[in-house]
C-alpha cells in the first residue's frame, strides 16, 4: 500500500521540480544561450547564442521588434548588399532574402524607414507596419555624390529626433601628408581634404538627392568614424574616431615602435554642431591625457595643440578600431548597463611588432548622461584564443551592434559573418 | 660583430656585382641567385624597420587592408614589377591574387639599392617563399630606367 502511493507522489514531485527548474527560462520566454556561449567570454549571468552564420562580411545591423534582421554587407554577395533574416522563437534566424546591390557599412531604422549607405550614397526604403521593406528595388536616394577614397571609405549613418541624418565621411589619408604614410612626409598646409571629408555631415532625412551643397559639415577634424550613435538621454551625437596610424614608420626619430603602438588614443566624442576634433593637426595622447601637435605639423610628441580643439569624453587604447557604438536603453540587462555605451572594437593591426589589441566588445558606464567609471571588456574572445587576437588570425571580428526588442545585444562579425545575440539570464 | 657583418656585406655585394658583370647582360636569370646569411640578416632588419608595420612580422598582411607577402604573384613573379613596388609604392587598389586592399603602399625610394636588394631577397626567402635573390645591380638598373623617363 505504502509503496503504491509512493510512485505517483515521486512522479508528481519530479514533474514539479522539472517544471520549476525551467520556470526562469519559460517565464522569460526568450531564447536560451548556447552551451559554449558561441565561444565568447561574458560577465556572470550573461550568455550568448548564435543567431546565424551568414558567411559574408557583416557590418552594421538593424533588428526589428518583429524579429526581422537587416545586415549591411561590406561587399555585395550574389547581388545583395543587405541580407534579411527572420528569427524563430528559439532565437535562430534564417536568411529569407536580400536586396540593395551595393556594398557598404551603414544601416539604421527610424520612423517607418530603413536607411542604408553605400560608400557614396545614402538610400532609404519605406517599411510596412511589420517593419518589412515594401519595395526593395526602388529605394529613395537621400544623399549622393559623397567622396570615397580607398581608405576610410565607409559611410556610417544615424538619425536624430528632429528629422536629420548624420553621415560620416572618412578621409582617404592617414595624416594629410604630402605622401600618404610616407617616411618623414610633412602635412599639407591647412589640409584641403577637410572641405569634403574627415567629418560628420548633416542632411535632411526626407529630402531627396542631397549632396555636399545641401548638407552641413556638422563636425570636422575626425579622421574616420565607423561606430556612432544618437544618445537619447542627452539628445546628442556620439562618435568613436579611428585614430591615426604609422607614428613610428613615418617618424622613426620621434616615436619608437612601442610609443607608436600606444599612441594615439581611440576617442569617444560627444559632438555639437561646429565642433573640431583636430585631425590632422593634432592627436589625443591617452597616456599624457593631452592634445598633442601631430609630427606632420611640427609636433615632437610633447608640444601641446591649440586648446580650441575638442576634448574626447573617453580615451581608449590605441588602434583597436571601434566599429560599433550603441547606447543601451533596454530592460533585460542589470541596471548598471542602462544608458551606458557598448563599443565593438574590431581589433588592431597598427601595433606591430607589439601584440595586437581589441577583438572584443567594451562596456562604458554612463551616469546622468556622462561617462562614469572605468570601461570594462564585456564580450571577449571573438578571435578564438588570445594567440589569435590579430587581424590575420582572428576567427571573428566584432563590428556592428544592435539592441533587440527584449533588450538583448546583437553583435555582427565581418570576418566570417557570425551573428551573436547576448542575453542576460540571471534573475 | 657589427664589423664582421659589414665585411660580409661588402663581400657579398662585391660578389654579386662581380657575378653580374662576368655573366654579362645576355645571361638568362635561370639560375636563382644564392641568398647569403648576411643578406638575410640585413634584409630582416630593413623589413622590421620599414615593412613590418603594414605587412606584419609573419608577412601575412592585414585582411582587406595590407596584402600578404606569402607566395604572392608580386613577390615570386617578375622582378622588375617587384622592385618597382618598392621604389614607387603601390596605390592602384587592383586585385592582388583575387583580393583588394584599401591601404596604400608609400614609395620606398629613399632606401639604398643595397637595402632594397636585401629586403626583397629576404622577403623572397621568408614566410614560406623560396625564390632567387635580387641583386644590387638589378635594383640600380631599374631605378636608373625610372629616373630617365
Ligand atoms: C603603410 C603600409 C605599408 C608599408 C610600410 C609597406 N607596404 Fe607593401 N603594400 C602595402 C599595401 C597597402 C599594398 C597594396 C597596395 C594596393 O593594392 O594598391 C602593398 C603592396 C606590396 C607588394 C605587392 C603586393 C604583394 O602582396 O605582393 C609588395 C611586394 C610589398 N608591398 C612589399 C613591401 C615591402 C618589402 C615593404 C618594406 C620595404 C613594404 N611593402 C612596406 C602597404 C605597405
Amino acid at each position: 500500500m505504502k509503496k503504491i502511493l509512493l510512485i505517483p507522489v515521486l512522479l508528481s514531485a519530479l514533474v514539479f521540480f522539472t517544471l520549476y527548474a525551467f520556470k526562469d527560462i519559460s517565464a522569460l520566454g526568450g531564447p536560451k544561450p548556447d552551451a559554449d556561449n558561441v565561444g565568447l567570454k561574458l560577465p556572470e549571468g550573461f550568455g550568448a547564442l548564435k543567431v546565424a552564420d551568414i558567411g559574408a562580411k557583416a557590418r552594421h545591423i538593424v533588428v526589428t521588434p518583429q524579429g526581422t534582421i537587416y545586415i549591411k554587407l561590406a561587399r555585395v554577395k550574389d547581388e545583395k548588399g543587405i541580407i534579411v533574416l527572420k528569427e524563430n522563437s528559439d532565437g535562430r534566424a534564417q536568411i529569407t532574402g536580400g536586396f540593395g546591390n551595393y556594398g557598404g557599412t551603414g544601416i539604421y531604422m527610424k520612423d517607418g524607414y530603413l536607411y542604408a549607405s553605400s560608400n557614396k550614397e545614402v538610400f532609404r526604403y519605406k517599411l510596412n507596419d511589420k517593419n518589412e521593406v515594401i519595395d526593395p528595388n526602388n529605394p529613395e536616394i537621400i544623399v549622393k555624390g559623397l567622396k570615397m577614397g580607398r581608405q576610410h571609405e565607409t559611410k556610417s549613418i544615424v538619425l536624430d529626433n528632429d528629422g536629420n541624418l548624420y553621415v560620416n565621411i572618412g578621409v582617404p589619408s592617414n595624416s594629410c601628408q604630402v605622401q600618404d604614410r610616407g617616411l618623414r612626409s610633412p602635412g599639407i598646409p591647412g589640409c584641403p581634404l577637410l572641405d569634403s571629408a574627415a567629418g560628420i555631415w548633416q542632411f535632411k532625412k526626407d529630402k531627396l538627392n542631397q549632396s555636399y551643397s545641401e548638407g552641413v559639415r556638422y563636425a570636422t577634424g575626425l579622421r574616420n568614424v565607423v561606430g556612432l550613435d544618437w544618445n537619447q538621454q542627452n539628445n546628442q551625437l556620439y562618435v568613436m574616431q579611428h585614430g591615426r596610424d604609422n607614428l613610428n614608420s613615418s617618424w622613426p626619430e620621434i616615436y619608437d615602435t612601442k610609443e607608436s603602438a600606444e599612441l594615439p588614443a581611440e576617442c569617444l566624442y560627444a559632438l555639437k554642431k561646429g565642433d573640431n576634433a583636430g585631425w590632422p593637426f593634432m592627436y589625443y595622447d591617452g597616456l599624457q591625457h593631452k592634445k598633442i601637435v601631430a609630427p606632420e605639423y611640427g609636433g615632437d610628441k610633447k608640444k601641446e595643440a591649440d586648446p580650441k580643439y575638442l576634448d574626447p569624453v573617453v580615451a581608449y587604447p590605441a588602434h583597436m578600431a571601434p566599429n560599433g557604438l550603441l547606447f543601451y536603453t533596454g530592460n533585460m540587462f542589470p541596471e548598471k548597463y542602462k544608458n551606458g555605451a557598448f563599443i565593438a572594437f574590431h581589433g588592431s593591426w597598427n601595433r606591430a611588432p607589439e601584440p595586437q589589441k581589441g577583438f572584443f566588445v567594451v562596456f562604458q558606464p554612463f551616469k546622468n548622461g556622462k561617462p562614469s567609471g572605468d570601461w570594462e571588456i564585456f564580450a571577449d574572445n571573438f578571435a578564438g584564443t588570445p594567440e589569435k587576437a590579430s587581424m590575420n588570425k582572428a576567427d571573428h571580428r566584432p563590428c556592428g551592434l544592435a539592441q533587440g526588442a527584449d533588450g538583448s545585444l546583437y553583435v555582427t562579425d565581418d570576418a566570417k559573418g557570425t551573428i551573436y545575440r547576448i542575453v542576460y539570464n540571471k534573475k | 660583430m657589427k664589423r664582421v657583418l659589414m665585411i660580409l656585406l661588402i663581400l657579398t655585394t662585391g660578389g654579386i656585382k662581380l657575378s653580374a658583370q662576368t655573366k654579362g647582360k645576355k645571361a638568362p636569370a635561370a639560375k636563382p641567385k644564392v641568398v647569403t646569411g648576411a643578406v638575410m640578416a640585413n634584409g630582416k632588419k630593413i623589413y622590421g624597420q620599414y615593412c613590418l608595420a603594414c605587412h606584419m612580422a609573419d608577412g601575412a598582411g592585414v585582411p582587406n587592408m595590407n596584402p600578404p607577402l606569402t607566395k604572392t604573384s608580386y613577390v615570386l613573379g617578375d622582378k622588375t614589377r617587384l622592385i618597382n613596388v618598392i621604389l614607387n609604392g603601390l596605390a592602384t587598389g587592383e586585385e592582388i591574387d583575387g583580393e583588394t586592399y584599401t591601404n596604400i603602399m608609400p614609395p620606398h625610394n629613399f632606401l639604398k639599392d643595397q637595402e632594397i636588394a636585401d629586403v626583397l631577397s629576404f622577403v623572397r626567402n621568408s614566410f614560406g617563399n623560396k625564390a632567387g635573390g635580387i641583386s644590387v645591380a638589378e635594383v640600380k638598373a631599374i631605378r636608373a630606367k625610372n629616373t630617365k623617363k
